[in-house]
């Protein structure tokens, strides 16, 4: 398993992926990824951040062989995700953070035993390891209940970790804290990051449209919008990208309370923050490029009659660099036409 | 396990124990299951048996009904347990992990097969004491060996068939249930279980025979009755028919599975939750 070449190998290197999806009944077709270049090394916790619908589920999946590319190549641990197609597959895992995994019958003990025998690995390592990961996403009192019997939250556990019972080279992480609790997503994310760190060469891909996730835990993060890898750096390198001027944080009133349209601030991309309905406001997040003064930008919130009520500035975060790259915030769906 | 062996193959040794745990841990652990399973039929094999008494049929016929009533037990496993398995592993959203596991996919069905089997196995034993203990009905002095023998074969086709279907299942989207509603009652009635195979007349009877299930039945009713079952064909012949049946099933299985891989990774949404 541990073939020179294979070891040598960058993580994960794709060349302009592809990747079209036929058209469902008479709409047009559908491109979800048009030209993607990366290349993760070993070692690294890469993240892919973007909103709903760019594209991450698409190139994850090609990379763990469950899709064809249109065009464009990708190769996995030095393996060509469609001509060593099991060559891969016995490097990786994927894990989804909608997904439901194993079968109501068995106990989350024999589960993930289970799994870890579709990827061969002898019974004497595997209980060992199936019980470290039972106890790492806090099953231990779970472990002879059948997995019918957990809650939604208990099950998500366990198919994180039913992710780590191979012991993969690449980790691809869809997802993983999808609807988690907070204080279970950041065990979690502390344990990806144990896990790289454990073990030289043990790689991560992430996907997420959590902007703390990205930053807490991911070396390397590329924007992802519409297919397009827009942006891939270091999160601070990347912050730099955007550094000058100020972030600036206005509340505005709001009478109707979420929902109101984006103000015109003239050439400066603005985008809405969280609607605070006890208070009747909402935040409104742009940046001020160094060469303006904020006054003109009150004036004209003002000529749209618009109450602003609340002004704060604050340091760059990748959101910030998210609204300069892509052009609107995480969370909004795209302007139609 | 390991020593020896081709890495790829332990791989796939071990992707099958697995599978197969997972039906026989569930055999046990669910009590419903085991009425459903192993009552249900017993019951209805009972009332066969009891009706040819009353009629005064031939004690033959008897034994006919008890050995139809087990073989039946396994045909519904091989529809509900194999035809319909992956169609439910699809629903589950758990298709994708094994679409994206290095064992290969004929492991996890053989697992299923080979779990199934053992299950149904352990349920027609209610079947097997209700008819040759309770109920007293009799065979003939018979070689064991060959029992074993056209009894496993007769399985391992009805098995192949079954991860055939599989893949056609999930070919068949929604439909599957339609499917296996409809697969269950021609067969019993085209296999002959509960009657002998020769009163179905010749079109019938061919029709039977093209059926593993029927020309198995007939193989075991040979083994277990001699002349008295009116076998369709000599045991030898049904044998190697049977066998044919394996290989033909097994292939056409792996090709349904390639296609089905390939279609899904092509189209993307096979292994998706709703197509
Ligand atoms: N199997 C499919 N058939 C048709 N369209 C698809 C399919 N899978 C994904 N898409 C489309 O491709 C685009 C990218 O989807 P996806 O990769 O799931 O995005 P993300 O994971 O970033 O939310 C979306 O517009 C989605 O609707
Ligand atoms: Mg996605």
């Amino acid at each position: 398993m541990s073939d020179p070449r294979s070891a040598l190998a960058p993580a994960v290197e794709t060349r302009g992926l592809r990747r079209t999806f036929r058209a469902s009944r008479g709409g047009a077709e559908v491109l979800a990824l048009d030209g993607v270049d990366v290349r993760i090394e070993r070692g690294e916790i890469f993240g892919l951040l973007g909103p709903n619908g760019a594209g991450k589920t698409t190139l994850i999946k090609i990379l763990s062989t469950l899709l064809y590319p249109t065009v464009g190549s990708a190769r996995v641990a030095g393996h060509d995700v469609v001509l060593e197609a099991v060559e891969v597959r016995r490097r990786i895992a994927l894990v989804s953070g909608g997904e439901t995994s194993g079968y109501g019958i068995l106990t989350v003990r024999e589960c993930l035993w289970m799994f870890s025998q579709f990827y061969g690995v002898p019974s004497q390592i595997a209980w060992p390891r199936v019980d470290e990961l039972i106890r790492i996403v806090d099953l231990e009192e779970q472990a002879h209940t059948r997995i019918n019997r957990l809650s939604t939250g208990q099950r998500q556990r366990m198919n994180f970790a039913r992710g780590f019972v191979s012991d993969p080279e690449v980790m691809f992480l869809d997802e993983p804290t999808l609807g988690m609790d907070v204080n279970a997503a950041r065990s979690l994310r502390a344990y990806v990051l144990h896990w790289v760190r454990e073990k030289p060469g043990r790689t991560v891909l992430l996907t997420t449209h959590y902007m703390a996730e990205a930053e807490e835990l991911c070396d390397r993060v590329a924007i992802i919008d519409r297919g397009r890898v827009l942006a891939c750096d270091s999160a601070p390198a990347l912050r730099r990208q955007v550094q000058g001027g100020q972030h600036v944080e206005l509340e505005i009133r709001t009478p109707d309370g979420a929902g109101a349209v984006l103000p015109g601030l003239g050439d400066i991309p603005a985008a809405w923050g969280a609607p605070h309905p006890e208070r009747g406001t909402r935040t409104l997040k742009f940046r001020l490029p160094p060469d303006r003064v904020l006054l003109p930008v009150l004036r004209r919130l003002e000529e749209q009659g618009l109450l602003v009520e609340g002004v704060s500035t604050r340091e760059t975060t990748l959101e910030d660099v998210f609204i300069a790259v892509v052009g609107r915030g995480l969370d909004e769906p795209e302007a139609s036409g | 396990m390991s020593r020896g062996l081709p890495a790829s193959l332990v791989l796939d040794l071990r992707a099958i124990r697995a599978r197969a745990f997972v039906r026989i841990v569930g055999s046990v652990r669910e009590p419903a299951w085991i009425v459903s399973d192993a009552v249900f039929p017993a019951v209805g094999m009972c009332a066969y048996v009891l009706l040819y008494r009353a009629l005064g049929a031939p004690r033959s016929y008897e034994t006919l009904a008890v050995l139809g009533g087990i073989m039946s037990t396994y045909w519904i496993n091989v529809l509900w347990g194999m035809g319909a398995q992956l169609y439910w592993e699809k629903q589950q959203g758990q298709l994708q992990l094994y679409f994206a596991a290095p064992c290969s996919r004929m492991a996890i069905l053989t697992g299923m097969a080979l779990g199934g089997l053992i299950m149904t196995s352990s349920r027609t034993l209610v079947a097997i004491a209700v008819g040759f203990g309770l109920l007293g009905v009799r065979v003939q002095a018979f070689d064991p060996a060959l029992l074993v023998l056209v009894f496993l074969l007769t399985m391992a086709a009805l098995y192949m068939l079954g991860m055939l279907l599989s893949s056609l299942f999930l070919l068949f989207g929604r439909e599957a249930w339609h499917l296996c509603n409809s697969l269950q009652e021609p067969v019993y009635f085209l296999s002959g279980l509960y009657f002998p195979i020769r009163a179905l007349g010749a079109l019938g009877a061919t029709a039977a025979g093209i059926i593993p299930l029927g020309l198995g039945l007939d193989a075991v009713r040979q083994v277990l009755l001699g002349a008295a079952a009116r076998g369709l064909l000599p045991v030898r012949t049904e044998a190697l028919i049977l066998g044919a049946f394996i290989v033909v099933f097994f292939v056409l299985a792996r090709m349904a599975l390639t296609y089905l891989e390939g279609l899904s990774k092509r189209e993307g949404r096979l292994t998706q939750r709703w197509q």
